[in-house]
């Protein structure tokens, strides 16, 4: 029964690790100038996984065939020095494990948010609320026009709660319910939620960043290919949430300077 | 002798006649006019609705926002005009206000009633909608209706004008105008209203509207006439 048992150990563990292996998980298509360093983070850590995984259920599969059917009675054998030196051998082993991870992905981590945006970046603000993500563009005239919470009247569509009526750098500013971004081009999201706590997630962008009340926060990135593609809210923030989207619009520097005009009418 | 009977019998022709003339309606007065604006109002926005395609792909062209509607004319449209003084309390009458959710947008955009009239909230989308009045002096709900669901029924017991939002759809805006008599009109395209059906007395003419605030006038009615009363809203750029 235990060499049954170990066979079918082994046969599920390299049957699990087959589709791995051969690469049969479709990742989506990559739009971003660092989106391969998180590919690339994902299949080391894989690539890690994996052959522990393996490696582990090759081993137990091993002591199972050998051990099984012994007479009750018979010896067991121990780990050579004993419990204590097993659990500091696999803290040991899982820990540098997890240091290689970690040291070999700082670097994707790094590029995101410990580098500053260029100085010639896209400025762009992004507001996260119950339940849509809105965004804000300065205009012609470059400026953001100030934000005043008490002036915030959704209903006659001042999401961000400009007062242009008083404040002249508002009165140009562009409130779009879509991201629109010229390809190739460096753009800085300067990010803040109105209510709960929201997340900005663009899976081709491989971009992932919550929103927390009260913080402004900023995420830069370029994205290399023309398309439409989904932002979805990845943090559960009420019972619109299932339906909170809005999209990325990644054009040509042509299209794009078209759409800001046409925005400004 | 027959002169002053003659002159009696002419003063009461002419008396009689006049009252006639002057009491057409033996119903009430009315008070009928236009609402209009001057200057130039804030240009309205387009709303993008990709986020809920059921209902975007409902537009040829995406639809504006609706707080400054305006008319041929400089007329300003979803204008409540009423009695706000000078008239009784009304009972409510036995059939529903209907507010309707379709295409995203609530139908219509300004919805007057009486107080503990019936409210009937209709979903004709194919997508949930959470319908949530905002009051400040009656109680404050919010309800959830998905598609294919009976219409919801409420009413509110004290006059108020009551915002009202959409917690799925951050655009959908609408108003409830919950009023105390049944003296009450919502203007159209044509910017114009009647009230008719009033008693003889002095009355208070309000007309509100969701940007500008409300703007009263006095009207006395003494029989069955009709009384001009427009109103001039300031319109703001921004």
């Amino acid at each position: 029964m235990g060499k049954f048992f170990a066979v079918v150990l082994v046969i599920i563990a390299v049957a699990s690790a087959y589709p791995i292996v051969m690469h049969q998980f479709p990742l989506p298509q990559d739009i971003s100038t660092h989106g391969h360093l998180i590919d690339d983070q994902l299949n080391e850590t894989m690539v890690e996984a994996g052959i522990s995984f393996v490696g582990a259920q090759l081993v137990l599969a091993f002591f199972l065939w050998s051990f099984t059917g012994r007479k009750p009675g018979s010896a067991l054998k121990n780990f050579p020095g004993g419990a204590r030196v097993l659990v500091i051998f696999a803290f040991v082993i899982v820990g540098l494990e997890v240091l290689a991870l970690g040291v070999m992905g700082q670097k994707a981590w790094a590029n995101v948010y410990f580098s500053a945006p260029s100085a010639d970046a896209l400025q762009v603000q992004v507001q996260a609320e119950q339940f849509a993500f809105y965004f804000r563009y300065p205009g012609p005239d470059g400026k953001f026009g100030q934000i005043h919470p008490e002036k915030i009247d959704e209903g006659s569509q001042n999401y961000f709660g400009l007062d242009p009526e008083n404040d002249v750098p508002a009165r140009d500013d562009i409130v779009s319910g879509e991201l629109v971004v010229p390809v190739n081009r460096e753009v800085h999201l300067m990010m803040h939620g109105k209510d709960v706590g929201h997340s900005f997630y663009v899976r081709e962008l491989r971009l992932q960043q919550d929103f927390v009340p009260g913080l402004d926060l900023s995420l830069h990135f370029t994205a290399t290919k023309i398309g439409k593609y989904e932002i979805v809210c990845t943090q559960l923030c009420g019972l619109g949430h299932y339906n909170m989207k809005a999209y990325l619009n990644v054009m040509s520097q042509g299209d794009y300077d078209n759409w800001l005009k046409q925005q400004s009418q | 002798m027959q002169m002053k009977r003659v002159v009696i019998a002419g003063v009461v022709v002419l008396a009689a006649s006049a009252l006639a003339v002057a009491n057409p309606n033996p119903a009430g007065g009315t008070i009928s006019g236009k609402v209009t604006y001057e200057g130039t109002p804030k240009k309205m926005k387009p709303i993008d609705m990709s986020k809920e395609p059921s209902c975007a792909k409902m537009y040829a062209t995406p639809p504006t926002g609706e707080s400054v509607v305006t008319g041929p004319g400089n007329v300003l449209q979803d204008v409540v005009v009423y009695i706000s003084a000078g008239a009784p309390d009304d009972a409510a009458p036995s059939s529903a206000a209907v507010f309707t959710q379709k295409g995203c947008r609530y139908i219509p955009h300004v919805l007057a009633f009486q107080v503990n009239q019936e409210l009937k909230i209709v979903n004709e989308d194919q997508t949930s909608h959470n319908i949530h009045p905002m009051p400040k002096l009656n109680r404050e709900w919010n309800k959830s209706q998905p598609p294919g669901t009976p219409p919801i029924s409420e009413k509110y017991d004290k006059a108020e004008f009551i915002p009202v939002k959409c917690n799925v759809h951050p655009w959908m805006h609408g108003n409830f105008a919950v009023l105390k008599n049944s003296h009450y009109a919502v203007t159209g395209e044509s910017g114009s209203f009647t009230l008719p059906n009033l008693p003889p007395g002095k009355y208070t003419v309000t007309a509100w509207q969701e940007e500008y605030g409300d703007q009263s006038q006095e009207v006395t009615i003494s029989g069955g006439e009709t009384k001009t009363v427009t109103f001039v809203f300031k319109a703001k750029p921004y």
